[in-house]
């Protein structure tokens, strides 16, 4: 089953465009690991696939409400404990649980602690925890290990491997090695926008202040 | 819907929420005045419903900046946006979450705060009345105002120029409500207005937010 293609997109950010004629799938229980320099558009290519930014050209063929997305804010509330913050987004995409999640990032003994206790990486050992509640198949995620130690990148990558087992997929953008051999990795280098081309001019009023 | 509208009141009253910050501002007001313009029922009681009105419509702006700015900061707007719920209904939940803080309380204590400003004993019923009709409208059209300046580093100046031109027609008609009650006039006319405006507001505005709001996430 496909749960995500993408023809030729393009993407922009700031009114100018940042790669295109980007092309790939993704079937349920496949990875896919975006890489590429800083800048090169990363962030914007995921937050167009989670559809917070509309694209530029070209399309993308998913399944409704497929996507979970994570990016580098956890959206987690300071003043709500860890398990009411997972219950919370639970509820909002109708999933559940909320102990299952917390256990799988290591996170039960920290249930009840409020999120504004956690260091960086228990906060974002929290925020991938969130993925899991929701129930979505396909995880849109960016740059998910930044402050996670060695040990919690393994936890992720076996959750991962969880999520992809029981018929999940992944998109995800990183500079590290998530120890997931059967992920495929798409470089983005070659997809760079060139300057000059008439293509990477705004393409109307809408386009420029996208 | 219910659970979000159930986490912002939680935080809301948790620590650093700012529940109270609104009614703790029209206290402050009501208290202030008459020591400003003197006691007198003769000079305080004609300025009462103005005051009153105007007093509330501040305390409604006062927590306005945070509607939305907080959930961008944090990110949870992002992930709201993904969410199987509209961002029209979040936008909704958002601003009754607000007025249930905010406009709410400041309704309940109005009575208390018309006494300390002299407001004759025959307006008071009008002036819980106007104050429950029209803080809707105020909460609404405020999230509208949020939801245009959410990107914003300290777009609260931002967001009190371009929602108090909208405040206006809400603050004529109920001050005049409470003005008419005072005197033992008729007040139908005035709250058939307000009801019209915070009706048309509560319809309209979520569209026109959640626009801003995906405007301002791209």
């Amino acid at each position: 089953m496909s749960l995500l293609s993408v023809h030729d997109l393009a993407v922009a950010r700031g009114g100018l465009r940042t790669v295109e004629g980007v092309t790939f799938a993704l079937k349920a229980g496949q990875a896919l690991i975006l890489r590429g320099p800083n800048g090169l558009g990363k962030t914007t290519l995921l937050r167009t696939v989670a559809g917070l930014q509309a694209r530029v050209a070209g399309r993308i063929e998913m399944p409704d409400d497929a996507v979970a997305y994570a990016a580098h804010a956890d959206g987690l509330k300071p003043a709500l404990t860890a398990s009411e913050n997972l219950a919370f987004w639970a509820r909002v995409f109708g999933g559940d649980g909320v102990d299952r999640a917390l256990a799988a990032m290591d996170l039960a003994p920290l249930a009840h602690r409020p999120a504004a206790a956690l260091s960086a990486g228990q906060k974002r050992r929290l925020g991938l925890a969130r993925l899991m509640v929701t129930g979505r198949p396909l995880w849109v995620l960016d740059e998910p290990t930044v402050s996670l130690d060695a040990a919690s990148v393994a936890r992720f990558a076996q959750m991962l491997s969880g999520h992809m087992a029981q018929g999940g997929a992944a998109l995800i953008a990183t500079h590290i090695d998530l120890g997931l051999p059967q992920a495929r990795v798409l470089d983005l280098t070659p997809y760079r926008a060139r300057p000059g081309t008439r293509a990477t001019r705004p393409s109307g009023f809408n386009e420029a202040f996208a | 819907m219910i659970a979000l509208l159930l986490r912002d009141l939680r935080l809301a009253t948790r620590a650093g929420g700012g529940f109270g910050l609104g009614v703790a501002f029209f206290l402050i007001l009501s208290a202030l005045v008459p020591f400003g313009v003197g006691p007198d029922r003769a000079t305080l009681a004609p300025v009462a419903p103005g005051i009153l009105w105007v007093g509330a419509l501040l305390a409604c702006l006062l927590s306005l900046d945070r509607l939305f700015a907080l959930d961008h900061e944090d990110g949870s707007l992002d992930l709201l946006a993904t969410a199987p719920l509209p961002l029209e209904g979040t936008v909704a939940i958002k601003a009754l979450a607000h007025w249930i803080t905010t406009g709410l309380p400041l309704v309940l204590a109005a009575p208390l705060f018309g006494v300390l400003l002299q407001l004759p004993g025959q307006a008071m019923p009008w002036l819980v009345v106007s104050l429950a009709v029209g803080t809707p409208a105020l909460s609404m059209l405020g999230a509208f105002g949020a939801a245009l300046t959410v990107g914003l580093r300290r777009g609260g100046l931002l967001l009190s120029l371009l929602v108090l031109p909208l405040y206006i027609p809400t603050l004529i008609f109920g001050a005049e409500i409470t003005r008419r009650g005072a005197e033992g006039q008729a007040t139908a006319t005035p709250l058939l207005f307000l009801a019209g405006i915070t009706l048309g507001v509560l319809a309209l505005i979520p569209w026109a937010a959640a626009a801003a709001l995906r405007v301002n996430l791209r």
